[in-house]
């Protein structure tokens, strides 16, 4: 009953985040509300059990990524215009609506066939899950079935979302790293680089 | 932001929570909800939180850039020497069971060196992409600076 009023607040704030998203204007207050709408997505993680997930949300997506989109924001405008508006579209909006709520009620259409939610006899649980309940104590003895399966059963695909990581620093570093150069020579000759 | 007395104290209280709360979550991960990832977020919130309040150059002086590029590279070459380590001990790549005496040790080692590993490198490329957004939007002060 209890679970039932949170995943009603928690959804219908994201409904009200996600249309305050769309009907806003104003960018700056559209990155606040990016990151409520992390964050309530975080807190239906925890309804859902899932807390590792949650953390990653809460911390990467309501904390972290609101930073670098107002960063963003501040490096797009000049201070002056920092709370500029977004210009209104020139297209009318109805062939992508409509794109959008048949690809919707396909999907809603699609649920019908999904086993519950938590089903014990989904074909999802059914598959390795049982192996590592029943196994990842035993065999690493580590009582966190998520920590054992992430960085034992599946070592390798950690190592590799590790790699992605360093790669994604490589190429901010190598696209925006250090500071923009005013070169004092380009400057006099008008544009021209002399080599 | 230099004179937000409010934002100063709270934050100066604030963060050394934040970091604790980070430690917590790299080495109790096995236990509870978290781990590496979840870790080198928040310790790098942090730090960005540092940043955001006194400054980014404060910040640098915390952490500076050239040891953020070291860290990023440490935390991959931590997680890849542990495979490295488990073979030259005679097992398979990231088999941590022969990293000790018994299986459930090794296990146990194998998970908190790589979760380590996983901490640093994320930490460091968060704050490494924090750094470049914060720093792009500003001029260069001495353009006969050395190249990066």
């Amino acid at each position: 009953m209890i679970d039932n009023i949170v995943d009603i607040t928690l959804l219908s704030l994201l409904a009200i985040h996600a249309v305050a998203i769309i009907r806003m204007r104003s960018l700056f207050a559209v990155i606040m509300l990016f990151g409520g709408f992390s964050f309530l997505s975080a807190g239906l993680f925890v309804v859902m059990d899932a807390a590792d997930v949650a953390f990653t949300e809460a911390a990467v997506g309501a904390g972290i990524s609101t930073v670098l989109m107002l960063a963003t924001l501040a490096l797009t405008y000049a201070p002056a215009e920092i709370d500029k508006k977004e210009k209104r579209p020139t297209h009318q909006p109805w062939l992508p609506l409509s794109v959008v709520f048949i690809t919707g009620a396909l999907l809603i259409y699609g649920t019908w066939d999904i086993p519950a939610f938590g089903d014990p006899d989904a074909p999802a649980q059914q598959h390795v899950a049982p192996y590592y309940l029943e196994k990842s104590m035993p065999e690493t003895g580590v009582p966190n079935v998520v920590t054992a399966v992430l960085a034992s059963y599946r070592g390798f695909d950690t190592l590799g979302e590790v790699t992605v990581i360093f790669t994604a620093g490589i190429a901010v570093l190598l696209l925006i790293g250090g500071r923009r150069r005013v070169n004092p020579q380009i400057e006099k000759t008008g544009g021209k680089r002399e080599t | 932001m230099k004179h937000n007395l409010i934002l100063r104290v709270v934050s100066k209280f604030l963060i050394p929570l934040i970091f604790l709360f980070a430690l917590y979550v790299q080495f109790h991960g096995d236990f509870g909800p978290g781990g590496g990832f979840q870790a080198g977020v928040i310790f790098s919130a942090g730090i960005i939180l540092y940043a955001l309040v006194f400054g980014v150059d404060s910040a640098k002086q915390v952490i500076p850039p050239y040891v953020l590029r070291l860290l990023a590279s440490l935390g991959v070459l931590i997680y890849a020497g542990t495979g490295v380590a488990t073979l030259l001990l005679g097992g398979n790549y990231l088999e941590y069971g022969v990293l000790a005496s018994s299986q459930v040790a090794g296990q146990h080692l194998g998970i908190l060196v790589i979760e380590l590993g996983v901490g640093i490198t994320v930490m460091s490329v968060m704050l490494i992409m924090f750094f470049a957004f914060a720093e792009r939007g500003r001029p260069e002060m001495n353009s006969e600076s050395k190249s990066e």
